[in-house]
Parts: structure tokens; sequence; C-alpha cells
């Protein structure tokens, strides 16, 4: 069957994706670029929540990433729609240049 | 090493050199690319890991739904070479390293401090590996367990159509 690995493995493995995820967020400005760093810090958490939930043998783990799935399918769809209607309005998806609603 | 940790090893590096190519590439079309082939080998992983049917549902949701929603935006903008032109916090890239470097730190310490830790428990049998994380279980758990959360997923996606909609639809007409 499956070949063990530690279980700690696939979290620092979860840990790296996540951190690059971040710096994906923080450092460019693209604004869908921006959200695939979202998409991947989510799935990286998705790997975390699995590899805990193999260590437990509960699938509640595995339940979890099916409804952390179907959160990040809906906010994908009104994210993206967003991003259309920003740009169609001010023919830039630079997220920087989107601070209409600073005071 | 054994040939297990060899493989681990080798998709663990396709998962993050796809993940920094997804942050380098300067074509957004690129950097989706990229990303489905990290979902890829996260599915990998999920398959690794007893979980068939999660790893199905990355491919199908995640690497083709999902991006493929996003590559249909990228193209429909026409945004697929905007550049960061500039950045308004001039710093700001500098401070995610910074910060990324320490978060890293953090669990490389756990590491050193805390060791590799344990090994998953062993099957009893082939059966019982086939059974864990199979369409049947997680359905079993979805509709009892579960059943409460599963139909306010079914509601929240009713709203996540109805504001892409509502968002996307011409004003002016």
């Amino acid at each position: 069957m499956f070949p063990l690995i530690p279980t700690s493995y696939f979290v620092a493995l979860s840990g790296i994706l996540f951190t690059l995820g971040v710096v994906g967020v923080l450092t460019r400005r693209n604004a869908i670029i921006v959200f695939m760093s979202v998409e991947l810090m989510l799935n990286s958490a998705n790997l975390a929540f699995v590899a805990f939930a193999r260590q437990f043998m509960d699938v509640s783990g595995q339940v979890f990433v099916f409804f952390v799935m179907v959160v990040a399918a809906a906010e994908v769809a009104v994210g993206l729609a967003l991003i259309v209607t920003i740009f169609r309005t001010k023919k830039s998806i630079n997220v920087d240049e989107i601070s209409q609603l600073k005071g | 090493m054994n040939p297990e940790t060899i493989i681990f090893f080798l998709l663990a590096a396709t998962a993050i050199f796809s993940a920094a190519m997804m942050l380098l590439s300067k074509n957004a079309v690129h950097s989706a690319l990229w990303l489905v082939l990290n979902f890829a080998v996260v599915a990998l992983f999920f398959l690794w890991l007893g979980a068939p049917f999660i790893a199905m549902v990355q491919v199908t949701v995640y690497a083709g739904a999902i991006m493929v929603l996003f590559l249909f935006v990228i193209m429909l903008l026409g945004a697929e070479l905007v550049q960061d032109e500039r950045n308004v916090l001039r710093r700001q890239p500098w401070w995610a390293m910074l910060l990324a470097a320490v978060f890293l730190g953090v669990v490389g310490m756990f590491f050193l401090s805390n060791g590799v830790g344990p090994l998953p428990p062993a099957f009893a049998d082939e059966a019982a590996a086939r059974a864990f994380g199979s369409p049947t279980e997680i359905g079993l758990a979805l509709f009892t367990q579960y059943s409460l959360p599963f139909e306010v997923t079914s509601f929240l996606l009713l709203v996540g159509m109805i504001g892409a909609v509502v968002l996307t639809r011409d004003e002016k007409k």
C-alpha cells in the first residue's frame, strides 16, 4: 500500500507552500496573481488537514478539506467577478491603484 | 535513504518549484499554468495520504474548474502582461521576504526541537487502507455527522453564483 513518510514532512511542505503564497500576496501587485496566491495558501492548508487526517486516522479532516474547497470555489466566483467589474471601470487590476476607499 | 523518501522529496521539490515559478512569472497565463502543476502535485500527495476522493476533487474542481475560470478571466481582460509597474509601499517586498524567512525559521526550529515526529499508523489490512478516505466513507460522514454544514455549503454556492451574476451584470442596460 502507501509507503510511510513522517507526517511532519507533509506539514513542513504545507508550511513552505503557505509561505510562498504569503510572499505572492505581499509582493505581486497584479490582482489576479494575488488571488492565485490566496488559492495556493488555501491548498497548502488543505495538505496539512489531509496529513493530520491520515495521522489520526480520522476522516473528519478530509470532510473539512471538502468544505474548504467549496468555500474556495464560491470565493473564486465572486472574486473574479469583482476583478472583472473593477477592470471595467478603472481599466487596471493593479491593487495599488484601487485605493478609492482610503480615507 | 529509501525510495519513498526520494520520491517524496522529488515531488515536494516540484511543488515548491511550481509555486515559486507561479510567483516569478511575468505572464499571468504562465502563472496559472504553474499553479495547475502545483495543484496536480498536491493531488498526488493527497493520494499518498489515503485521500483518493479529495485527490479527485482537487483535480476536477481546483486544477480543472477553478483554474479554467482564472484563465478565462485573464484572457477576457487581456491582462496577462499587466506589470507590477510601481509599488506604492516601496520596501514592501523586502519586508515580505523578511517575514517569510522568519516564518520558515519558526518551522525549522520546530523541526530542530521536536525531531521528525511519528510515522502515520499503518493500516490493519488492505481492506482498511481501501476504505479510508474512500467516497463511501466521505459520503457517509457528509450526510450524517456533517449534514448541516453540507446544506449550508449548498446555500453558500447559491449566494456565490447570484453574487457573480449580479456583480458582472452591465449596469447601463
